[in-house]
């Protein structure tokens, strides 16, 4: 069958160096004993000893953790309400513009989202912190929770929802049965991805935030503005450490669990003869 | 047309002629994926004008024979010559040879027009001439009115005749038809099967047509191949696969066929008296297959050269044994009777359903007799 | 039709998703209207919180001042930063497709076996962080980084280079960080092709080359649009990119927004600004919206 021509070959190699090269070096420069970004003065880990004994830091992780927990969790169930109404319920007054404010801020420039919410927050003087941050996120990540949820949903097989209702289930009945069970892998990567949208936001977060709520990008961006800090490089390299493994991890176990479920299948076909 | 030219297809069979040269031939062609031999030391002639076909069931390796062919796959070893060069390495697009895919490939992003032309336009014709062949070609395969659309405003039928007319546009040596019909329904298939020969006769063009159907290629083919893993298991004509088939192989993948299993007792000339193990009944065979007295055999009979009655037979010299209708299918044309022998075994006999009345004189669980001449079975060593 | 509760229970599952956005989203932006039309003296902070009633909206509406309008069309600095901005997105939109083209392409050619992987590792910079992808670069591109240190010890060069705080950086930069969205577009309409085509091109007398540019390459044109257009849009109203890697001499509307915003602190104007871009960017997203659909049809 295939094999790579060195024309592939090439183009993987340059594509993923490109993509990769300058995340490896932070990492591997976050391991600097000095603190130049060019020169390397031998392996240490002081960097990460002094993270750990930054308050302000630790404060605007432990902030971020929150933020985003809280907001994926809320989003998520909005976001998969909004898909279902958008892939299952027809027509209904309204649904141009519910459909049109659910896509919207897919598109729309992080900076306009993050304006108008502050806007809004102004207008009915609500104070202003963590929780109009958290606001500000449950809205614009629930949209992309109900885009993954809308996509698994428009290719599921009606039928089995059909016959659920055929034997008799009711609608909610069906949908906490049948339907959830069978999208739930889609509810939880979008779950994933409201949550590292959360935490990696810094515009929507900077314009909606309030004194003494500061999130980890905020805290990396104001420290970066004038330039590399050693510190920073190695909470990078914790934060893309542990997204690593969460989304790496997340997918290992699917595909495990694919790979058990087709073994499970041609075990049954074999003895079903 | 097929009618008319009916006389010449039959008197034309070059492959029996020592004199002649075959247009395409596989030299002990072997290929090999991993540790997988899809193809296993195949040799065979196509001549010049013959329509042939690869036939077998899927992953016999008629389908990789046939990309060799177009040079989409290398033999691993042997060569495959055409017209006497030896096609070696080269690539698919300096061969001339042209296929017909089994999912048609035709362009998605280009009009009838254009996919039929690409062809002409790769071989950097005329543009004047393009549309000339072009034009005979719409006119060839009826699609002149829609010459101008895309692949997806067209029914399954027309898809297969725009793919049928770029895969001709280039008056290729060879056309490859890779189970051309497959996505048909069953009338449309039988219909485009007398087009495609009519089409052949036409252009005086070699076919080689791969395909599982064996009524397909029993119809449309001068002669056929049947493989299986990767070998050749016989190359004839469709009445001599049908009524001489070389093995049991053959002899099942091909139509109906009751095969009962036995000893040679006794042979004179072509006459080959045999005791058959289960029923245990003696049968005597009309045939010039070399065997000797003791061996193993197989006595295979078409159903429909059996003949059913009530009662007991009297002609000596035909093959008879005694059971009991088991099961009446009724097809239609005709009829299949399912007889279980006293030994356990079941015999299979078709009649034709000559009248209209709906009263058969046999029926479900009537003791019957089950005859053949002689000369209606075969014996199989293998 | 199947799981459409009646009554009651329908119109919560409607109501609650569409309660939320129709506060958090379309209430904001009627408010961001209004301030964008609204006399900067009123709206200046300390910005008195009025609450933005559908009366008093078109009340407002009604004594329509277009003064913040009126100064992004005289004031230089916002016309040119719009241009820059559309200038900027479109042309590290063209540089990217050649980077994302032969990649995808090397990529919806592997062995299958080694797809699901390659996907991966694709996609994975994307849930990293953005703002760390991007500050990655400050310590390559620096005049000490790591660039300059490569360039100087080889000797192609004596003196540093200029590259941080430069539109080159931001370049860099935008293309780096929207790579993966180029790529999978790009990878899943290549890779859905039926390799037969290129088969059939090659046997009616096409060389690779020629199967490629005739058969491949039309018909991944619905990947490059759709590719361009996830970068381009983001790419305009892109802020932290020309904040972190940008030099002062390079102006994007997303940067001049938020610097209009936290620094001049002039929401009037800062709204203006923003319905303008949506203003700017309504076309493309128009356009793209069309193509997606047009795409979906051909699917069928």
């Amino acid at each position: 069958m295939k094999r790579f021509s060195w024309f592939n070959v090439t183009s993987l190699a340059l594509g993923f160096g490109f993509l990769y090269l300058p995340i490896v070096i932070l990492v591997i420069y976050s391991f600097n004993a000095g603190r130049s970004v060019a020169v390397w003065g031998g392996w240490s880990l002081k960097w990460y000893v002094e993270v750990f004994q930054n308050q302000q830091l630790l404060d605007a992780a432990w902030v971020t953790l929150r933020l985003g927990m809280l907001s994926a969790t809320v989003a998520t169930v909005l976001g998969t309400l909004a898909a279902i109404v958008l892939s299952r319920f027809g027509r209904f007054p309204g649904r141009m513009l519910f459909s049109g404010m659910v896509y919207a801020p897919l598109v729309m420039p992080e900076v306009i989202t993050g304006l108008s919410l502050l806007l809004l927050f102004v207008a009915v003087d609500f104070e202003r912190g963590f929780w109009t941050i958290t606001l500000a996120h449950i809205t614009f990540t629930m949209c992309f929770v109900a885009v993954v949820v809308q996509s698994r949903l428009v290719g599921f097989d009606k039928s089995l929802e059909e016959a659920a209702m055929d034997l008799g289930c009711r609608p909610a009945g069906t949908f906490l049965r049948i339907t959830l069970p069978i999208i739930w892998p889609a509810v939880l990567s979008g779950w994933m991805l409201a949550f590292t949208l959360s935490i990696d936001d810094l515009v929507i977060s900077s314009f909606t935030t309030g004194p003494g709520a500061t999130t980890l990008p905020m805290k990396i961006y104001s420290d970066v503005r004038l330039g590399v800090k050693p510190e920073i490089n190695a909470v990078c390299t914790l934060v893309i450490a542990v997204i690593t493994v969460a989304v790496v991890g997340a997918s290992i176990l699917s595909k495990r669990q694919e790979i058990e479920r087709e073994r499970a299948e041609r075990a049954a076909f074999a003895a079903g003869g | 047309m097929a009618k008319t030219l009916g006389p010449v297809r039959r008197k034309f069979a070059p492959w029996n002629d020592p004199a002649a040269v075959p247009l395409i031939e596989f030299r002990n062609v072997v290929k090999r994926f991993g540790d997988f031999t899809a193809v296993d030391d195949v040799s065979l002639g196509i001549y010049e004008r013959e329509f042939f076909a690869l036939l077998g069931p899927s992953g016999c390796g008629k389908t990789t024979l046939m990309r060799m062919l177009a040079g989409f796959e290398h033999a691993s070893e042997g060569r495959i010559l055409l017209a006497g060069q030896d096609l070696g390495s080269r690539p698919p697009y300096e061969r001339p040879v042209n296929m017909m895919f089994q999912s048609y490939a035709l362009f998605p992003h280009m009009t009838v027009e254009k996919n039929i032309a690409f062809g002409l336009v790769m071989d950097k014709m005329p543009k004047a001439d393009i549309e000339v062949r072009v034009a005979e070609m719409l006119k060839l395969t009826r699609l002149e009115k829609f010459a101008k659309r895309k692949p997806h405003q067209l029914s399954g039928g027309q898809r297969q005749r725009v793919a049928l007319a770029r895969s001709l546009a280039k008056r290729p040596k060879v056309l490859l038809l890779d189970e051309p019909l497959g996505a048909l329904d069953k009338k449309l298939r039988e219909e485009t099967q007398f087009e495609l020969m009519d089409l052949q006769q036409q252009l005086g063009m070699t076919f080689l047509i791969v395909t599982h159907d064996q009524e397909e290629a029993m119809t449309v083919a001068d002669r056929i191949a049947v493989m299986d893993h990767g070998k050749l298991v016989q190359v004839a004509g469709p009445s001599e696969i049908y009524e001489q088939p070389s093995n049991r192989y053959v002899a099942d993948f091909i139509g109906d066929i009751n095969i009962l299993e036995g000893r040679v007792a006794s042979i004179e000339g072509t006459t080959i008296g045999i005791e058959a193990s289960s029923p245990k009944v003696s049968l005597v065979v009309e045939d010039d297959e070399p065997t000797s007295v003791g061996a193993t055999v197989w006595v295979a009979v078409r159903p429909e050269k059996v003949r059913i009655s009530h009662d007991q037979p009297t002609d000596a010299t035909s093959n008879a044994v005694a059971g009991t209708v088991w099961d009446i299918a009724y097809i239609g044309d005709v009829s299949v009777y399912h007889v279980k022998l006293d030994c356990g075994a079941t015999i299979r006999a078709t009649v034709a359903n000559v009248s209209r009345t709906v009263e058969r004189p046999i029926g479900w669980e009537d003791r019957v007799w089950l005859t053949w001449a002689r000369s209606s079975g075969v014996v199989l060593t293998s | 039709m199947s799981s459409d509760g009646k009554g009651w229970g329908r119109s919560v599952v409607i109501g609650i998703p569409y309660v939320w956005m129709a506060i958090f989203f379309l209430v904001p932006f009627l408010i961001v209207l209004k301030i964008s039309i609204s006399n900067s003296v009123i709206a200046a902070p300390p910005y008195e919180p009025v609450f933005a009633t559908i009366s008093e909206f078109f009340a407002k509406a009604g004594e329509f001042t277009s003064a913040s309008y009126a100064r992004l069309f005289s004031e230089s600095i916002y016309v040119e930063s719009y241009l820059s901005s559309l200038w900027i997105a479109a042309s590290s939109t063209v540089l990217m497709l050649f980077i994302a083209y032969p990649l995808a392409y090397a990529m919806a050619r592997a062995p299958k076996a080694w797809r699901p992987t390659l996907l991966m590792l694709v996609i994975l910079p994307f849930w990293t962080s953005f703002l760390i992808r991007v500050y990655a670069w400050i310590g390559i591109l620096a005049e000490e980084g790591l660039l300059n240190w490569l360039l100087m010890s080889i000797g192609i060069v004596d003196e540093p280079i200029t590259f941080l705080a430069t539109t080159r950086a931001v370049y860099i930069g935008i293309i780096y960080s929207y790579l993966p969205f180029m790529v999978l577009p790009l990878y899943s309409s290549l890779e859905k092709m039926d390799d037969t085509l290129i088969e059939a091109a090659q046997d009616l007398g096409c060389t690779p080359i020629a199967a490629f540019w005739r058969v491949t390459f039309p018909l991944s044109i619905p990947g490059v649009i759709a590719g361009s257009f996830l970068v381009f849009i983001p790419a305009v109203g892109e802020f932290v990119i020309p904040d972190l890697l940008g030099g002062s001499d390079t102006v994007m509307i997303g940067k001049t927004l938020w610097e209009e915003f936290f620094n001049n602190r002039d929401w009037p104007t800062a709204s203006a600004v923003a319905i303008s871009l949506l203003l700017i960017l309504v076309v493309p997203i128009v356009i793209f919206q069309n193509a997606q659909a047009k795409a979906q049809e051909a699917d069928r």
